[in-house]
């Protein structure tokens, strides 16, 4: 039973530059995740959310708040102990894959077990195993630039979960996708990826994936406007929606 | 994490054998350029390694390198002689002189006269007859190379026929004087790139010019348990000569080609130029190759990848190129001068050159991972969520 939150966050302050020049992206941001649950973050362009996502995935630096990722204070570790705490416990799905093309897809899925330093066997071996999860099988050693694009982000997903993170952060991961696509991935995120021993954060404007999180985060500004039950707003979008179809 | 920077590089063709090409160029370029360089550097002093049993070379002090023969004094002779802790001091003789050869040709040759007593400073490697046959009558031995190139002879009597090499029993006329051939000796190359003829002194000075007809320089052997500074001092004190040892003769030889010439110069902007292809095409393209793939290093350092890690893939990367690139570059300078006869070019790859071009090409290679490698550190892992 996992009883701590895996993101407790309090007045989330970052502000890039300094004078005149500078910029706040986050002006106080609250949020609390659970570990089992889906978290969408969504809002407008330059409302934050690139930097929020930053922050908690131990990458950026707050300037103010409090912050517990997984029960550890990012800021508190060195950059060296930040980055090998960031091995451990995030996986990482980014908008454009990154997916190195000229090594095989199997290899792509292991890095993260070599940078933690597994025997290149085993983790040639678990990151078969999580490919034939995502329905790869068959594709271990080919070239990644030679896959779809919904087949290059399923070895992306494979490769942010092989390591069994706590957090698994995705970073716009349908965009580059078509709708379909975009859904199939999106059922696996869920399928795969959601655990009870671990969160998922995605940041999106895709509204037709807004239904497989849990939670949706608004953010306008630099804050976090509303927190939304998913459910209850796809109910509130499918119900707006209707009336304006009847009235038109 | 070193088989996937290997797969990295070699996995981008394109780019990988750009930067191969770049760093195997520049190595063919420096090496081979060198090598050259050396070959004609060593060919300066050759007469000096051709006589290995001298322990001093005595000659007018204002001789500036081994073929700038000034005149001596004939008594100088018996002035090294009569110095004391010399064994022996026997007369050379040099000189270019024009030979008339058998088909009416005429051909510049270096006339090198040794002594008529001991044959000391003949050749050691005789191909064909024996070195007493100096002694006969108007006798003379060509070298090797000469024999088989400038001093070819028509086969037939057709004078525009096919030639052969110069054999032992043709005449030649040096001076309007008969010289027969009695031996082939295989020499090392000049840097004159003349053919050599051997004779006695005496000979030799009937051969020359009135005006030419004196004493070039002395070879001296120590006596036993003498001290050869102490001998060169005392040589130049006693006789007003100047007394080197053969390596000193050897380096102020090659100091007057390095110094009083353009060849250091002309090789020096080949070997320069070498160096600045391997910069511009192979250092380039391997920052290129790196700032290519700084996505994927953001993506691994966002992933948890360490800055050593990063960097010790860059630096795999560089040392792999490098090596490769070196490795070919050095075989094919190998197969060059393999493939080119002696006498066509002076070519000597000494142990020196290999290391010297394994070091331009470190630079190289270090310099553009450095920059590379800066690129790498200086990748903010949180630019990877800019999409």
């Amino acid at each position: 039973m996992i009883e701590m939150a895996a993101i407790d966050a309090r007045g989330l302050q970052k502000t890039y530059g300094t004078g005149d020049a500078a910029v706040t992206a986050l002006r106080g941001v609250d949020l609390t995740a659970r570990y089992g649950e889906m978290v969408a973050l969504v809002g407008p362009s330059g409302c934050g959310k690139t930097t929020l996502i930053s922050i908690l995935a131990g990458l950026l630096s707050r300037d103010g708040g409090m912050l517990q990722l997984a029960g550890v204070d990012p800021d508190a570790l060195s950059n060296h102990d930040r980055t090998l705490w960031r091995r451990h416990n995030i996986g990482f799905v980014f908008q454009q894959f990154n997916l190195i093309p000229q090594i095989s897809v199997v290899e792509n899925v292991a890095i993260p077990l070599l940078l933690r330093g597994d025997s290149r066997n085993s983790s040639i071996e678990r990151a078969a195993a999580m490919l034939q999860r995502m329905g790869l099988q068959g594709r271990e050693y080919s070239r990644s630039d030679k896959l779809s694009g919904g087949q290059q982000q399923r070895v992306a997903m494979a490769r942010s979960l092989v390591h069994e993170p706590r957090i698994l952060v995705c970073d716009e991961p349908t965009s580059a996708l078509d709708g379909a696509t975009g859904q199939r991935v999106m059922e696996l995120v869920r399928e795969q990826g959601c655990r009870e021993d671990r969160l998922v954060v995605i940041v999106t404007h895709d509204d037709r994936i807004f239904h497989f999180a849990d939670r949706i985060v608004h953010m306008d500004d630099g804050r976090v406007t509303r927190v939304t039950d998913a459910q209850v707003e796809i109910a509130a979008l499918r119900a707006a929606f209707a009336a304006e179809k009847d009235s038109a | 994490m070193h088989r996937i920077a290997l797969k990295m590089l070699f996995g981008d063709s394109a780019k990988f054998y750009g930067i191969l090409l770049g760093l195997t160029f520049a190595t063919l370029l420096i090496t081979q350029q060198s090598a050259i360089f050396v070959g004609l550097m060593t060919r300066t002093y050759a007469l000096i390694e051709e006589v290995p049993q001298v322990d001093l070379w005595v000659a007018d002090p204002t001789l500036q390198f081994v073929d700038d023969t000034k005149p001596m004094s004939v008594t100088a002779l018996d002035r090294v002689r009569s110095v004391r802790g010399v064994e022996w001091a026997s007369p050379l003789f040099k000189s270019i002189l024009v030979a008339k050869l058998p088909n009416g040709g005429r051909q510049l040759c270096d006339v090198v006269g040794v002594d008529d007593a001991t044959l000391i400073g003949a050749p050691a490697l005789v191909v064909e007859g024996k070195v007493e046959d100096l002694r006969r009558p108007d006798a003379i031995f060509v070298e090797l190379r000469g024999a088989n190139k400038q001093l070819m002879q028509p086969a037939t009597d057709d004078p525009n026929g096919p030639k052969r090499p110069m054999r032992v029993g043709d005449i030649l006329e040096l001076n309007e004087r008969r010289a027969e051939v009695v031996g082939i000796a295989d020499t090392r190359p000049t840097f004159q790139n003349v053919p050599t003829i051997y004779t006695t002194y005496r000979r030799a000075i009937g051969f020359a010019p009135e005006n030419r007809r004196t004493l070039s320089m002395v070879i001296v052997k120590a006596a036993p348990g003498q001290d050869i500074v102490q001998l060169q001092q005392r040589i130049a004190a006693e006789t007003g000569l100047s007394a080197y040892t053969p390596a000193e003769f050897g380096w102020k030889t090659l100091n007057y080609w390095m110094t009083q010439t353009g060849i250091p110069i002309n090789f020096g902007m080949a070997i320069v130029l070498g160096f600045l292809v391997g910069v511009a095409i192979a250092g380039q393209m391997f920052y290129n190759f790196t700032l290519d793939n700084l996505k994927y290093f953001g993506a691994m350092k966002a992933m948890g990848a360490t800055s050593r890690q990063l960097l010790g893939m860059v630096a795999l990367q560089g040392l792999s190129a490098g090596v490769l690139g070196l490795g070919l570059g050095l075989g094919l300078t190998a197969a060059f001068g393999l493939s080119i006869p002696a006498d066509r070019l002076a070519f000597k790859l000494t142990w020196h050159l290999p290391i010297m071009s394994a070091t331009a090409v470190t630079i190289i290679v270090v310099g553009a991972s450095a920059l590379s490698m800066l690129k790498v550190i200086r990748l903010d892992p949180k630019e990877v969520f800019s999409g």
